[in-house]
């Protein structure tokens, strides 16, 4: 079976959450883009969307739609030479609307599973749930006559260990997207050790296809992204429970969310990114974690408490910031919840003096977002690092132990073989968590930490 | 002609411009433009005719029957005979000649001359459609998603085949970098906020003809713009009745209206011989050469255009152009500075405008009304040309400008 071939029939299990939808609208464009190269002219494509509600399935297509449409005018140059032989398409827009409809002629969106018994490929996107994940593999593996490829979206489970329950005898790979898939570049590429070298090369070309970042990852719950993102998370959670022993929980969580943000010149402070995820997300993956890593203390009784008291952030389903540690208005982080109190304090009530406490930047400053584009950028970033080395602030001290403990997060991540190479940890945090400098580097090496 | 008003010219580049809010339509750029130059020529009862130039407003707003909104300016207007003219880029160009010759038919002693254009109702990838009906339609499926910059790219790809790349590439980026350099310095400018540091190590960027077409940037092209200008063209008597002092006046002195096959291809890229004949022309009716210019507008919709206009004018021989422009020779303070405002590239291009507010500019510049880009109109040298070109070099207005006699 060829790389058309094994795309004629694919199937996205949980094809309307928030990864499985943009798996499925790259796969859409993917397989409407062989279909339209003229040796695939008599082979049917067809891309089953299942999922369990036809109302998301709805909203789904709507999505999918949209989204095409901006790819489309994006990639206008190029589908005016695909369809340069279709005389009555004249416009860019007549060209456009077409590319749509061609694209969502091939997805199938469907609550009924059955329909994955005739794919090829099926690329479960289902939440993270081990049992879930297990069972669906295994039902739709035992009903093909195609002996199917599997691909899982799991972002912590390990690949073996899917893979033996559910039987699927090495026809399982891990192609961790993330979130959001289609905007996102990184995808890490999860092989167990039984692994069938075929999915992995057929993976490779299709991440290629859809211009992603592979970076390889050993089969080790968590995997690279994950694992160190939970620690880093752990981190800044003891940090702030060590703060609140001397100011009100809020302050705390508010100074080394600053810390990381603005001190590290990272896109968002870590407990925003933990609410990005979601609270009960990142305590699924520490159980996931913590389980497969016995020596280790992967859990956060802070986040179990906070969960409990229905404190969860993730996403409503128009991309909008549900509130967590922070309460958002218009996606910005206003308040923080006081898990005494519980209710949530308005920062500008203590802003200014955290700032004021905590101390100012090293200067010029340096944002995320310039030094994104900053022409010299690890000139700058070398400057700005030794000058916050130097400063003595509590800022500064709380952001050197923060950068200290990521890099010696990220260097355990390779001793203990989840990632080949300290390459590649930095290279998921920069493609997959869009950090300016990876966490492995020289700016917050012990000697330099006070 | 005196009494002219630039709208600004909004589109991406201006900080107020989100292409996600309502913004001004058609009626209101007109409206804005038309009732400034009433108030400077002394109110609609001086108006005799009026004439709109647009090239698209039927496709980008859904709006034909555009002279229908020159009555909407004013109520004195109402009854004036008025008419649109289209002749794609060229547009404004034709508007002003159009005016210009009823003034000389002695049907009018002022005209009201307005250019509008309301391109950002759609996004740049479906304008290039619209904006495709320049050029010949039954070229459309064969042309570029991009179709104008990608005639341009293959006239630019000619002239760096002909006369060599880094040549032409430095000159397209010493265009853009006066283009921005001069809209800096007017506030109604889509460039005017552009901050950039070294425009031209910035636009010596490699094409990338993946989104792109081969051999143009972002850098080379005009902008997508919506605004509208107006001017009035009068007689002599005209200015009297409207209580516009000569000085204030610039005189038309010549013009040269030309037009070439809209089917046929240009039958040499790295010349624009319509500009050429159009230019010819005007100077000839003006009786003078171009070394008698002090000032020029030209058509600059992309870097290229500007370095071909160079050579068509004779200031410069083929594939000379672009070391002209290299040598500063176009910049505000260079022999014989061009678009003054910053041109289509750094002004902004609200295409059945353009050509009218090229008038604008020189009529700023010859009567010293040109405040911070004010440039010196040296004594010897007291006119100005202007070219208005539509689609691939096909309908050019060139016309020949005369500061007043009185005037510093």
């Amino acid at each position: 079976m060829n790389y058309a071939e094994r795309l004629e029939n694919v199937t996205v299990l949980g094809a309307s959450g928030k990864m499985g939808s943009g798996i499925l609208l790259l796969t859409a464009m993917e397989m409407a883009d062989l279909s339209l190269k003229p040796e695939n002219k008599d082979r049917q494509f067809v891309l089953n969307a299942v999922d369990v509600s036809n109302k998301a399935l709805d909203g789904l297509m709507k999505y999918l739609k949209v989204q095409v449409q901006k790819a489309a005018e994006k990639k206008i140059v190029q589908l005016r030479k695909v369809y340069e032989n279709n005389a009555d398409l004249i416009d860019n827009k007549d060209i456009v609307d077409r590319y749509v409809a061609d694209v969502c002629a091939i997805v199938r969106p469907t609550v009924v599973l059955e329909s994955a018994y005739a794919s090829g490929l099926v690329f479960e996107a289902v939440i993270e749930n081990p049992a879930l994940k297990i069972k669906l593999l295994s039902q739709i593996n035992k009903n093909s006559a195609n002996a199917p490829w599997f691909f899982t979206n799991t972002s912590s489970i390990p690949v073996h260990e899917l893979d033996e329950k559910a039987g699927l005898g090495g026809r399982l790979l891990g192609v961790h997207f993330y979130n959001p898939p289609a905007i996102q570049k990184l995808v890490e590429l999860i092989r167990a050790a039984s692994t069938k070298d075929e999915l992995v090369e057929f993976a490779l070309a299709y991440s290629k296809n859809l211009r992603k970042i592979v970076v390889p990852s050993n089969d080790f719950a968590g995997f690279i992204g994950n694992g160190h993102f939970m620690r880093d998370a752990l981190h800044g959670i003891a940090e702030a429970e060590r703060l609140s022993k001397e100011m009100p929980f809020a302050e705390a969580v508010y100074m080394v969310n600053r810390a990381t943000q603005d001190f590290l010149i990272r896109p968002m402070g870590i407990f925003q990114l933990i609410d990005y995820v979601g609270l009960d997300v990142c305590q699924y993956i520490m159980s996931v974690m913590a389980e497969r890593f016995p020596g280790e203390t992967i859990h956060s009784p802070l986040l179990d408490r906070l969960i409990a008291a229905g404190v969860k952030g993730g996403q409503f389903s128009d991309g909008s910031q549900k509130d967590g540690f922070f309460k958002y208005e218009k996606n910005r982080p206003a308040a923080i919840y006081d898990p005494e109190a519980k209710q949530y304090v308005p920062v500008a009530s203590f802003q200014a003096a955290c700032d004021a406490k905590m101390g100012p930047l090293p200067q010029p400053a340096l944002s995320w977002k310039s030094a994104v584009k900053h022409p010299k950028k690890e000139a700058a970033l070398e400057e700005f690092f030794a000058k916050l080395a130097a400063m003595s602030s509590p800022g500064a001290v709380l952001a050197m132990r923060y950068g200290e403990r990521s890099r010696e997060i990220g260097l355990k991540l390779v001793s203990d073989k989840v990632a080949q190479k300290e390459e590649d940890v930095n290279t998921v945090l920069l493609s997959g968590f869009y950090h300016v400098y990876g966490p492995i580097n020289n700016y917050f090496k012990r000697e330099m930490v006070k | 002609m005196a009494a002219g008003y630039n709208t600004i010219s909004l589109g991406s580049g201006r900080k107020e411009f989100n292409p996600k809010k309502p913004r001004p339509g058609l009626e209101e750029y007109i409206k804005e433009a038309g009732q400034a130059t009433l108030k400077m020529a002394g109110g609609a009862a001086n108006i005799d005719e009026g004439v709109i130039g647009n090239f698209m407003a039927s496709k980008f707003n859904n709006q034909g029957n555009l002279a229908g909104l020159i009555p909407f300016i004013d109520e004195g207007l109402k009854w004036k005979p008025s008419c649109r003219v289209e002749g794609a880029c060229c547009s404004g160009g034709l508007a002003l000649v159009t005016a210009v010759k009823s003034v000389l038919a002695e049907t009018a002693e002022t005209v009201l001359t307005i250019g509008v254009e309301v391109q950002n109702t759609v996004k740049a990838v479906y304008g290039a459609d619209i904006l495709a009906g320049a050029g010949w339609y039954k070229e459309r499926k064969t042309g570029h998603a991009y179709f104008f910059p990608g005639k341009f790219s293959d006239r630019a790809g000619d002239y760096f085949k002909k006369f060599g790349l880094e040549r032409a590439r430095k000159g397209m980026a010493r265009w853009y970098r006066n283009a921005i350099e001069n809209a800096r310095l007017v506030p109604t400018a889509q460039e005017h906020q552009n901050r950039q540091e070294d425009l031209e190590a910035a636009a010596m960027c490699k094409p990338n003809p993946k989104s792109f077409v081969e051999n143009l940037t972002i850098y080379d092209c005009s902008k997508v713009s919506d605004g509208a200008a107006a001017i009035a063209v009068l007689s002599e008597e005209g200015l009297k009745k409207a209580g516009i002092a000569k000085k204030d006046a610039i005189e038309v002195v010549g013009f040269g209206q030309v037009e070439a096959d809209l089917t046929a291809a240009p039958a040499d890229l790295t010349r624009l011989d319509t500009t050429a004949e159009a230019v010819r022309r005007a100077l000839e009716s003006a009786g003078i050469t171009a070394a008698d210019l002090g000032t020029v507008e030209c058509h600059d919709c992309f870097t290229i255009t500007g370095i071909l206009s160079v050579e068509a004018i004779g200031l410069a021989k083929q594939g000379e152009g672009a070391d002209f422009v290299s040598a500063g020779n176009t910049a505000r303070n260079g022999k014989i500075p061009f678009n003054t405002t910053g041109g289509l590239v750094g002004w902004g291009h609200p295409t059945g405008a353009t050509g009218v507010r090229q008038a604008i500019t020189i009529w700023e510049q010859l009567t010293g009304k040109a405040g911070a880009w004010q440039i010196e109109i040296p004594e010897s040298r007291p006119y100005a040309l202007s070219i208005s070109m539509g689609g691939n070099d096909r309908t050019v207005v060139a016309i020949v400008y005369r500061r007043p006699a009185d005037a510093k």
